[in-house]
């Protein structure tokens, strides 16, 4: 089952408090998708960190129904 | 996050045993997926000698390296036992010079 866009950004915002997340189809096949995430919760977070929370936020999705998920991340004043 | 899965084990010593480990999909003369290609093309530009270790060959493998990390997908880093990212990470630090730089605060040789 692929995902949508709005479920990909509804999932990550709902667990990551004030994330700006802009979600981008790149292929327009509903399979291949990258976001850029900015949260205030990333600050203080290495990168590793703060991708680990948006996969969090992604309940097991990736990997599985979310195939590829190019995902760019930082906090606010670090964008 | 760590557990003691015989997995578990044979990661700890690969990634104890070479400095620098990526887990793929496929070897590198012959990565299977676009993400491990592009970690082994990274890599390969830097000239930097690293071990590959194709998780398709081994279920129990492919499965543990997602535990031990914590991360889902794969390809993923390791330099001198430190987790560094996956295919997204080492691409921005790669393009960044952040790579680069942590090669040589490791003394990693590479090719600048």
């Amino acid at each position: 089952m692929a995902m949508t866009a709005e479920d990909i950004e509804s999932m990550i915002k709902e667990a990551i408090p004030g994330a700006a997340v802009t979600i981008e189809d790149l292929r327009g096949d509903g399979d291949h998708y990258s976001a850029l995430v900015v949260s205030p919760a990333f600050k203080g977070k290495n990168r590793v960190q703060q991708h680990q929370m948006v996969y969090a936020a992604l309940k097991g999705k990736m990997g599985g129904d979310l195939h590829a998920l190019a995902l760019q991340t930082s906090a606010p004043d670090e964008a | 996050m760590m557990n003691d899965s015989p997995a578990a084990a044979r990661i700890q010593q690969e990634i104890d045993d070479n400095a620098v480990v990526l887990f793929m999909k496929g070897s590198p003369m012959f990565p299977q997926c676009g993400f491990s290609a592009a970690v082994v093309g990274a890599l390969t530009n830097m000239q930097v000698k690293f071990k590959g270790i194709d998780v398709l060959t081994d279920p129990s493998l492919r499965d543990g390296i997602k535990q031990f990390s914590n991360w889902p997908t794969i390809p993923q880093l390791y330099i001198k036992g430190e987790f560094i990212g996956g295919c997204d990470i080492v691409r921005e630090m790669y393009e960044s010079g952040e790579l680069q730089k942590l090669f040589e605060s490791k003394g990693v040789e590479f090719a600048a």
